[in-house]
């Protein structure tokens, strides 16, 4: 029975924490103390639904409670300092407007613009990536801590403790449970899509272990990217990470093999693309359009991928059309990385040499040095101009700095196999 | 995980009679409030049966058979599919779901979890399957 009721409160925990813990923010003005009140009201639930019964509707009870929780401590905060009397009206105020929740209350209220300050609060520039990045797992995601913690394979004691400096540092910094003003919008704005889509790739392509990917870590981070783009609609970039999400999870299932080996693009099974995935990216892609202004490098990203899902087989991709999009990429957005997949564009569109070309201006890349897709596509290339032994010597050398073992399986065949084209 | 809502047809759905307003603002705003939560994947209603067909396999004949077809409550006037991570979850959704002729009479929707390729054992008749299926 108890585990039934844990997993119902999970459920309702995930739907409705983000606009919970938001609604509380906006009162006690302390995102920290918020999440701690709702979590509060999750005790409580443990406590009465066994004997009560589940609410007909558990998000309102959940949210009620907490703000009565809210009320209970700002009450008590306000005997010790009177000038807090006018905050505890405004709160008495908003209670008996909304109260009692009626079965629907929920689905009316306007409750978009708090969970879009939680996340950029979560998001906030104080604190460090990794912390940004727990932060909105746990809060706007509704994601307990110990799942936060398996998908990132780091010790739960960690995260507990990332977690808990990341609120004290909001509370020691004030920052306030505001919207970011018209000046730093798009910075902070930037700041959020980066953590979402650092989800996406955490789950996407799992940098160390066995796993090649963690597709549970890819769905969270696309619901929230499909979140942030009803709260920002006239956002085009927003919908140029949607688009790129859709587009990416699309091919999922098709990424390993039967075995649990890694598939690379143009060897993947096109029928195992989740059209209905490549559908919503292509659509996202057209509100990016109809928004006007242009594409920004995630739009560009999406568009790029776009070129894939569009080629129902490897042959038919229009890679010029590819190879553009980089270069246009690389306008905005220059890094070694792009420059790389440019190198691969230009390989397909252009012949390996004019590919190999754009590689070997990056051989001396620092930040490249120990990037283990460098050496993947020389050799790649390499092998494509029947330069087999270079190519050997590349693949050894990718899969030796690779840190994902079915990937490094994938290098050392490639290895093998030009080391037998030699012979 | 994938879950289908599925509305059953009415004798309002099949005479092709447009939901009240009341009722289409209230399936609105659930869905509104699903793409807000990040869990919509897709959403339609169907045409009344009169505007379709069906084709019937027997021996080795096949035969069309065009709509309307009698047995109102088998058909299906539309459906919501949505991705979630639990059942739990589905559920939660679920409930919430406006009633399909409009609170206070009687009603039935029908949820079902979405099968994927992944689900089936890998072997040929999947692989035959992913061919045919191919767009």
């Amino acid at each position: 029975m108890k585990t039934d009721l844990h997993r119902t409160l999970d459920a309702v925990w995930r739907i409705e924490s983000a606009r919970i813990i938001g609604a509380l923010a906006r009162m006690v003005r302390d995102v920290g103390l918020a999440e701690e009140l709702a979590q509060d009201a999750l005790v409580t639930a443990l406590e009465q639904w066994p004997d009560k019964g589940v609410p007909d509707n558990p998000g309102a009870w959940l949210t009620a409670t907490a703000k009565n929780r809210a009320l209970d401590l700002l009450r008590h905060r306000s005997m010790q300092a009177t000038k807090a009397d006018a905050l505890t009206w405004e709160i008495e105020a908003q209670l008996q407007d909304g109260a009692p929740p009626a079965p629907d209350s929920t689905l009316d209220e306007p409750i978009g613009d708090d969970v879009l300050r939680l996340m950029f609060v979560a998001c906030h520039p104080v604190l460090s990536v990794e912390a940004r990045v727990a932060l909105t797992l746990k809060m706007v995601g509704g994601l307990a801590t110990p799942d936060i913690a398996r998908a990132f394979l780091v010790p739960e004691a960690t995260l507990a403790q990332r977690i808990v400096r990341a609120k004290r540092t909001l509370s020691e910094a004030r920052v306030p449970f505001e919207l970011p003003g018209p000046a730093e919008l798009g910075e902070r704005l930037d700041a959020v899509l980066k953590v979402i889509y650092l989800i996406f790739n955490e789950g996407y392509a799992a940098t160390a272990g066995e796993h090649w990917m963690r597709p549970a870590l890819c769905e969270e981070a696309l619901r929230l990217g499909r979140i942030l783009a009803e709260l920002a609609p006239q956002v085009a970039e927003v919908h140029g990470l949607v688009a790129l999400m859709e587009i990416q999870a699309s091919r999922l299932h098709a990424r390993t093999d039967a075995r649990g080996a890694p598939v690379l693009l143009l060897e993947q099974d096109r029928t195992r693309w989740d059209r209905l995935l490549i559908r919503r990216g292509l659509a996202a892609l057209e509100r990016v359009d109809a928004l006007g202004g242009g594409y920004g490098p995630y739009a560009l990203q999406a568009a790029i991928a776009a070129c894939h899902a569009r080629a129902a087989h490897a042959d038919h991709t229009d890679w010029s059309r590819i190879a553009a999009l980089y270069d246009a990429l690389a306008q905005i957005a220059p890094s070694p990385v792009v420059e790389l997949n440019r190198a691969v564009a230009v390989g397909m569109a252009f012949g390996p040499a004019a590919g190999l070309e754009v590689a070997d201006a990056l051989r001396d890349e620092p930040a490249l040095r120990h990037y283990h897709l460098l050496p993947a596509v020389r050799g790649d290339l390499l092998a494509k101009l029947g330069r087999h032994s270079e190519a050997c010597d590349e693949f050894r050398r990718a899969a030796a700095l690779t840190q994902n073992e079915r990937e490094r399986e994938l290098l050392t065949e490639r290895a093998r196999v030009s080391a037998d084209a030699v012979r | 995980m994938r879950y289908m809502i599925i509305v059953k047809a009415t004798a309002d759905s099949e005479a092709g009679v447009m939901p009240e307003e009341a009722l289409m603002a209230s399936m609105a705003s659930y869905h509104e409030e699903l793409m807000r939560a990040g869990v919509l994947l897709d959403a339609s209603g169907l045409q009344a049966s009169s505007k379709g067909w069906r084709v019937r396999y027997r021996g080795a004949g096949r035969s069309v058979i065009d709509g309307p077809f009698a047995e109102t409550k088998e058909l299906i006037a539309g459906y919501t599919l949505i991705q979630v991570a639990s059942r739990e979850e589905a559920l939660h959704w679920t409930r919430r779901f406006p009633n399909p002729v409009g609170e206070g009479r009687d009603a039935e929707i029908e949820v079902r979890q979405v099968f994927e390729l992944d689900d089936f054992a890998p072997g040929e008749a999947v692989e035959r399957f992913r061919r045919m299926d191919k767009a």
